[in-house]
């Protein structure tokens, strides 16, 4: 039905378009000259008096019509259900909503129910038609009043920009609208969670274990969420990926930049790059069906006891998938190193490996630890390797052979699945998130001043 | 003073000749060694590559060919239609699955007891009834006639034949027994056991049974996805950077929106999940698993690509176009839509189709907005519930079934088949319009 609405709506601007520039050219007496701006702005001028208000109508009255319909039915309830608290009332709801939409309904409808469905029906009916008849009234009239306002005189042009303008001012501020979604919805259910597990427990405690158990006197009811335990899983895994990444990264961006002949880099960047542009749920696949087996195999043959979601399979994949952002990202910095360095250490007798590691590594280096510092915080909150090749149980444990879990398994465990929102196992998802969001944009930010810093230096 | 001097110049060089002379060797060895470190490191990425995709179409290409088998099909008119008036009704709710049984039990006559009997019946799929129905439904005419019709196969039998059971296996440690196996043998000795191109793999939703599992569904919830993101991420990224690069005054309010671009760009995805199941779904009310939520989400990953992209294509465009542009009279709008953006028009595309890329790869912030439930139908509108390819992936990934890995490989190969087109047509893009001033 939105989709016809929409639709009219379109048709009537375009119609409008042509109306309004028809007009233009007709009060011009034929001379375009005679008017302020191009037929076309005229056109689009009562375009824009024809659709966009009736959008803004149209937008509002979605949003509005379902919670004002269903506050109508509620009121029209007979008082035995009216009176019902809050969460019943709201199961009464859903089961007319339900009968509404024909769905199944979880016990047989009692005839006050039915009424009522029947009433919501009517109403939705009588919305959707005065909608109809609101929009369409309000596009015309739109349409009509700009239509009669066209004179040679009418600033259209201008009137036409301001609108485009206020478009794109709206636009751009949408990065910081959703800078603020973001902070405020990790905040908001963080805080509710600190109500029920206090911070410091969260942040210093040595026990996760989020299954709240459903009757009180239960063992272990309250659930334990001490952080300790995923951070230093997050932390592991993150090493030995940044083991795998910043060596290879780092020495292929050498070997590319200094060595490489012309033909070989222009085959072997982006081959490289490819690793970048593969989905992480394949990386995860990769890393779950494959690795993990074969370094559980090599461990087993080497007498070790090594666990069939080790941390080290986990990081070992990770790491490639960073490979290419530490290496793209130094060879950035190590080729904004003047010319002239090298040329002096050549000068002098170095070798091609000396001059590297004694002129170009030094002045490149607070350039390549932003690089990495980029890198880190990308494996910090990379999720599907994780989700798919660590492990559930948060074990506080150094040892890359064993289980961990890492921060983002959590939120996804805790967040995939049926439970209702504001216990404290969703809410500590959030409570999750908010670190990660917190860690990875400090480390952000950081690097990117690291790196403008250092590029300011040579330019 | 000028002998001394003459002397000394041969003796002080000829000892630095040996001193450099005797390192020489070693430090050339570093020098090989280093340049030999740079290619391994190289070689090491390029070979994860190669394995990677090696093991994926390796797992993955036997999942486009699917076992069928040749039933001698008798289309009973006593249990099709026992009234003898085509009621479709009574014909759509007829005994199918017995048809497949007396075909099984026609070609091995010989079969008898219950246990041996429900073996047999096992060799074909369950979605072997419903293909009948469907093609009694579609042609009544086959009733009361004799057909030899080629039927799904169970996935047990497909895993087989593929050679991926163990035969010399103990019977108790295989999923197929010894009975089965010889079996399936005549049935392939008589050419009654087929591989064909697997269909259903790409026209049917998921399903519980390796072999009517399929990525329709998932693929048709990426495009919905996909074009929510596209139609969303596209015109607002590109009013950004518009807005940014030429008509935002450099001020404290642009300065705060460029970092918060640079920021987002780097926040992890899962975040941007938090935020869909925050807003989206809690505060907004929009339906769980719904494609329009997933694309929400996504366009919101995907804007910072877009508008860095943009920017950049919009400052090759060089400043001699925008002052002949005003010089001729043009307002500072018509500048740019006239004649800066349709310039810079083909960067922008390149770097939106990237974006567009990446967020069809992106499936962590989706397990968050529940985009991650079993869905059998495909979905037929932005708000169905519904799955994206790399989600199914995962899901797939955590069946056990030796059938399921296959078909994971498949769907990977063809998510990766897509984001190298997606690609291609960026460089092409690029290749073809890209101006260089």
């Amino acid at each position: 039905m939105l989709s016809y609405l929409l639709l009219t709506l379109a048709l009537l601007s375009s119609a409008a378009y042509y109306l309004g520039r028809n007009r233009a050219f007709a009060v011009a007496n034929g001379h375009i000259r005679n008017l302020h701006s191009l037929p076309g702005f005229y056109g689009s001028y009562t375009a824009l008096w024809c659709g966009l208000p009736a959008l803004l109508v149209l937008a509002l009255w979605v949003a509005l019509q379902p919670s004002l319909i269903t506050d109508l039915v509620v009121a029209g309830l007979p008082p035995e259900l009216h009176d019902l608290p809050a969460d019943r009332l709201n199961l009464v709801v859903n089961d007319i909503k339900n009968l509404v939409n024909g769905n199944i309904v979880s016990s047989a409808p009692n005839p006050a129910i039915l009424e009522a469905a029947n009433h919501y029906r009517n109403l939705r009916v009588i919305g959707n038609s005065a909608l109809w008849v609101v929009i369409v009234s309000l596009a015309l009239a739109g349409l009509a009043y700009s239509w009669n306002a066209i004179a040679p005189t009418l600033r259209a042009r201008n009137r036409v920009e301001q609108i485009v303008t206020l478009f794109l001012i709206l636009s751009s501020t949408l990065a910081i609208f959703t800078t603020v979604g973001i902070v405020l919805s990790v905040l908001f259910e963080s805080i509710l969670f600190f109500q029920h597990v206090p911070i410091t427990e969260f942040l210093f405690g040595l026990q996760w274990s989020p299954q709240t158990a459903l009757r009180a006197d239960q063992v272990g009811s309250s659930g334990a969420f001490g952080a300790i335990p995923l951070f230093s899983g997050t932390l592991l895994i993150s090493g030995i990926a940044m083991l795998v990444a910043v060596p290879i990264g780092l020495m292929s961006a050498l070997y590319l930049s200094e060595y490489a002949t012309p033909r070989f880099r222009a085959i072997a960047k982006p081959a490289l790059e490819i690793l970048a542009g593969i989905p992480t749920v394949v990386y995860g696949f990769f890393a779950a069906l494959t690795v993990a087996p074969l370094i559980r195999q090599i461990g087993t043959a080497m007498g070790l006891q090594v666990a069939s979601e080790s941390a080290l399979a986990a990081g070992l994949v990770m790491g490639v998938m960073i490979i290419p952002f530490v290496s793209s990202l130094s060879d950035d910095v190590i080729n904004a190193v003047p010319q002239s360095m090298r040329d002096g250490s050549y000068a002098l007798g170095a070798t091609k490996s000396e001059t590297i590691k004694r002129v170009l590594l030094p002045a490149a280096l607070p350039g390549i630890v932003g690089s990495i510092l980029l890198a880190v915080s990308r494996a910090i909150g990379e999720t599907m390797i994780v989700v798919m090749a660590a492990g559930l149980s948060a074990n506080l444990t150094g040892n890359p052979l064993a289980a961990v879990t890492t921060v983002t398994v959590q939120i996804v465990t805790l967040l995939t699945g049926d439970q209702e929102f504001d216990s404290p196992k969703t809410l500590a998802a959030f409570a999750l998130g908010l670190v990660l969001f917190t860690i990875t944009l400090i480390l952000n930010i950081i690097a990117l001043r690291v790196v403008r810093k250092y590029r300011e230096q040579y330019e | 003073m000028s002998k001394p001097n003459a002397t000394a110049v041969p003796t002080a060089s000829r000892d630095i000749k040996t001193i450099v002379n005797a390192t020489l060797k070693r430090r050339h060895a570093a020098e090989r060694r280093f340049r030999w470190y740079g290619l391994l490191a190289i070689s090491l990425g390029l070979i994860f590559v190669l394995l990677m995709f090696g093991n994926i179409i390796g797992k993955g290409y036997p999942a486009f060919w699917q076992s069928y088998i040749q039933l001698p099909i008798k289309f009973d008119a006593a249990i099709l239609d026992p009234e003898g008036n085509r009621d479709p009704h009574a014909i759509e709710n007829a005994d199918y699955a017995a048809l497949v049984r007396t075909g099984l039990r026609a070609l091995f006559p010989n079969v008898e007891g219950r246990v041996e009997l429900r073996a047999l019946y096992a060799l074909s799929s369950s979605d072997a009834p419903l293909e009948l129905r469907q093609q009694v439904m579609a042609h009544p005419t086959l009733i009361g006639t004799e057909q030899e019709i080629w039927l799904l196969a169970s996935a047990t039998v497909d895993t087989f034949v593929k050679g991926n059971i163990d035969r010399q296996a103990e019977e108790d440690h295989r999923p197929i027994k010894d009975n089965q196996i010889g079996w399936i043998d005549q049935l392939q000795a008589t050419g009654k056991l087929k591989q064909r191109f697997n269909t259903i793999l790409f026209t049917s939703g998921d399903s519980r049974e390796p072999e009517q599992a399929g990525i329709r569904g998932a693929l048709m919830g990426s495009f919905y996805t996909l074009l929510v993101t596209f139609l969303l991420s596209f015109p607002v990224g590109v009013a950004t950077a518009v807005y940014l690069e030429e008509f935002a005054p450099k001020n404290r309010w642009t300065d705060l929106i460029e970092v918060n671009i640079n920021n987002l760009a780097a926040v992890p995805s899962i975040v941007f999940g938090l935020l869909g199941l925050a807003v989206f779904i809690n505060f907004f009310g929009l339906p769980r698993s719904a494609p329009l939520v997933g694309g929400l989400v996504l366009s919101l990953m995907t804007l910072p690509v877009i508008i860095i992209a943009g920017r950049a294509a919009l400052t090759s465009v060089p400043p001699s176009i925008r002052e002949a542009a005003l010089g001729m009279g043009a307002s500072k709008l018509q500048m740019v839509g006239h004649h800066v953006l349709p310039l810079a028009m083909p960067g922008m595309l390149t770097g939106s189709i990237i974006g567009m890329a990446r967020a069809l790869g992106e499936s962590a912030p989706l397990l968050m907005i529940g985009m991650v439930a079993f869905i059998v139908d495909v979905p037929k509108s932005f708000l169905d519930p519904s799955t994206v390819l790399p989600v199914q992936i995962y899901l797939w990934s955590d069946l056990p079934e030796r059938a399921f890995v296959e078909r994971t490989s498949a769907a990977i190969m063809v998510l990766l088949a897509f984001m190298i087109l997606m690609n291609g047509l960026a460089i092409i893009l690029r290749k073809r319009f890209e101006r260089r001033w």
